[in-house]
């Protein structure tokens, strides 16, 4: 079965900035599919050409099999939450809610009915003859929703849906939005620059970089097997080492920093198995895959660091460390009642991590 | 202490912002209502040749407290109420239609400045305020040289051979209509390019998105959001332009006779100030009840969605 949602070599130009660059993107139906990136980078862009306010320079989308070139925006099985909700500040909250289905044509007891339904849904019973201004952030986000949501669209866009609320807010909606998801079944592509929220909230995640998918993966692959330095480095804490390799065995390498570090080699990947002596690389370790001790142990990977810099989060603290080289390596350690004494600043230790837990990335 | 700083700022803020507005109220006391308090004092007063052509309302001299108060003056305009109805309605008449005319003309001018880049604007705006800069006075005289019978458009007309004769465009509706858009037009477009210049694209662009046509977002979306500057633009047009004097004189017929001309007739001619101020009065009365009216309404609507949200 060909894919819900087909973008093909999809590209827009204002002017001299390319804001989507040739991007090939397929989304099952039912995903919450979400596209992560910096301020800038066309996420938005994207949205509008497939809502249709753009047209797209070059490229094509398809939609449920519909080309949807030259299809106008109202014509199209796509509705779209902004990014600043849009809301009209004239109408009550029914009537923004109802605005997409009159123009259905749809009127009287059915129309109540369907405004009803999608109340509840959104949790906003009661509220149906407030104006927008007299709504709370979070209001106003749930009645944007409940109004794209009106259509029953075939995809809905969501344009940084939850940007406009505070922290606490933020998280339970998203829990709230990846319900209401999955109850419709409707097919989900959110946009934010918040990668917290991202993993979240999406089944699969694009990370995009200047008008480019970098890379399409679960939240998980995306964090624990990063395709290269952007998606490591955009993804969570991270520490880079870079060197030439000087061992290529059949499971590992190893490359020629001070002291040298091993690590695994994945498989199934083809590029990771070609890997040979010469050849440089950039070796990436997660934060909480380094362990940190007081005194040596003789396991493999074993470097001794001095901490530069320590901040206590509560259930974990997180230090940057300092091998004798200059290289730095910023590592979490959780706050365990076992542990007697932690390290602290300017003393001296070892870290350790496992060579399996050394990801690698192309020089 | 930055805190205690802060409370001063505010205060001395508060004050400030008193004085600022003390100012300008000041002066409308003294400019605009001490004036009309002395209108009407006039209109229940009774006419005399002296300076003042009108006696004092009321004053004291040998025999004490003495008053001229009297209601004749608009006992006077009830008795001959036919004489004054239709100089009124022709006013009002020809208020009303300068007014749907301005606004016809003026509501996509102002939506086509609000939607030019920034730079843009602010040229056009400057355009369409640029005869506000010059007298109105001049500005007439230069209407009736380019409608007179030889004037700049007849004699164009003529040159081109289009029309054999001048075609008469003095004196006629059309050229009072003309001088009275051209008058108040940016008074129109003011207002309404304040409005549009803060409606949201996205919203227009959510309507697009929920299906609404070209005319559904007009009439539901974006007429709805400029109408408050809609009904600025015509009462800033309507009001004056009921008062209007100097235009129907220079570029209309004597067949129609004005309010503004019969007030100007009472206040000048027969010298009858008390009158000419009933008149005034009166016309300020029609003309404002229905504002206030209207506004208090408004007001009413506020209150009731202030206490339903209250209730809840
Ligand atoms: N109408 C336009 N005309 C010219 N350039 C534009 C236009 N719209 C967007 N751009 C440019 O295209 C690029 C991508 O913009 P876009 O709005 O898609 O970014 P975004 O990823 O949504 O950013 P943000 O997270 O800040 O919303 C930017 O460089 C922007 O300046
Ligand atoms: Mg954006």
């Amino acid at each position: 079965m060909a894919p819900f949602i087909r973008l093909n070599a999809l590209t827009k130009r204002f002017g001299d900035v390319l804001a989507v660059d040739d991007l090939t993107l397929d989304i099952e139906k039912g995903e919450l599919f979400c596209l992560l990136g910096a301020s800038g980078c066309g996420k938005s862009t994207l949205l509008r050409m497939l809502a249709g306010f753009e047209q797209p320079s070059a490229g094509r989308i398809e939609i449920d099999g519909q080309n949807m070139a030259g299809v106008a925006p109202a014509d199209r099985p796509v509705n779209i939450m902004f990014q600043n909700y849009a809301l009209f500040p004239h109408m009550n909250v029914a009537g923004n809610i109802g605005y997409g289905l009159r123009r259905a044509g749809m009127r009287g007891q059915s129309l109540n009915g369907r405004i009803e339904a999608l109340l509840k849904l959104v949790r906003l019973q009661g509220y149906e003859d407030r104006k927008p201004n007299q709504l709370s952030g979070g209001q106003r986000q749930r009645v944007a929703l409940a109004r794209a949501l009106a259509r029953q669209p075939k995809l809905l866009l969501l344009d940084e849906p939850l940007a406009a609320l505070d922290k606490k807010l933020r998280e339970d909606t998203q829990f709230e939005l990846v319900d209401i998801q999955e109850t419709l079944g409707t097919t989900f592509m959110v946009v934010t620059h918040d990668q917290e929220e991202a993993m979240t909230l999406a089944g699969r995640i694009g990370i995009m970089d200047k008008g480019r998918l970098v890379q399409v993966a679960s939240p998980r692959h995306l964090y624990e097997r990063p395709a290269n330095i952007f998606v490591a480095d955009f993804l969570g804490m991270i520490s880079f080492v870079e060197g030439l390799i000087t061992k290529a065995g059949k499971g590992s390498i190893e490359i020629d920093s001070v002291p040298p570090i091993t690590a695994a080699i994945d498989t199934q990947n083809s590029k990771q198995s070609k890997l040979a002596v010469g050849d440089k690389v950039t070796l990436a370790i997660r934060p909480e895959k380094i362990s940190l001790s007081a005194t040596a142990t003789g396991e493999i990977n074993e470097i001794p660091v001095v901490v530069e810099d320590l901040a206590y989060l509560g259930v974990a603290s997180n230090y940057r460390v300092k091998a004798a080289n200059g290289q730095m390596f910023k590592l979490q350690q959780q706050q365990s009642r076992r542990t007697t004494q932690p390290l602290t600043w300017e003393e001296a230790g070892f870290i350790q991590f496992d060579p399996s837990d050394v990801i690698i990335l192309e020089g | 202490m930055p805190q205690r700083h802060s409370i001063l700022a505010k205060l001395a803020g508060r004050t400030g912002r008193r004085l600022v507005v003390l100012g300008p109220l000041l002066w409308l006391a003294v400019f605009f209502m001490l004036p009309l308090l002395e209108t009407l004092q006039v209109s229940f007063s009774v006419a005399q040749r002296s300076i003042p052509p009108y006696a004092p309302l009321w004053g004291f001299d040998e025999g004490g407290f003495f008053t001229n108060f009297t209601l004749d003056n608009y006992g006077l305009l009830a008795r001959y109420w036919q004489d004054y109805i239709g100089p009124a309605f022709n006013s009002i008449r020809l208020a009303f239609f300068s007014t749907l005319v301005c606004l016809l003309f003026a509501y996509p001018m102002a939506w086509w400045i609000a939607r030019s880049t920034p730079k843009w604007r602010v040229f056009l705006l400057v355009m369409v305020m640029l005869p506000f800069w010059t007298s109105s006075l001049l500005r007439i005289y230069a209407l009736i040289g380019l409608l007179n019978p030889n004037g700049f458009i007849n004699g164009m007309l003529m040159w081109l051979g289009v029309i054999e004769a001048p075609i008469r465009m003095m004196q006629t509706d059309f050229s009072i209509y003309m001088g009275m858009v051209l008058t108040y037009l940016p008074l129109m477009i003011l207002p309404l390019y304040a409005v549009m210049v803060r409606l949201d694209d996205d919203v227009i662009e959510a309507a697009t998105d929920l299906g609404a046509s070209g005319v559904q977002i007009f009439w539901t979306v974006i007429f709805p959001l400029t109408l408050p500057g809609v009904i600025a633009g015509c009462l800033l047009v309507f009001i004056p332009a009921v008062g209007e004097f100097v235009i129907p004189a220079l570029l209309g017929g004597p067949d129609q006779l004005m309010m503004g001309k019969v007030l100007w007739t009472e206040f000048f001619r027969n010298r009858d100030w008390p009158v000419a101020a009933a008149i005034a009065m009166l016309l300020l009365a029609i003309l404002t009840v229905p504002i206030i009216y209207a506004r208090y309404q408004d007001g009413r609507v506020d209150d009731k969605h202030e206490k339903e949200t209250g209730a809840r």
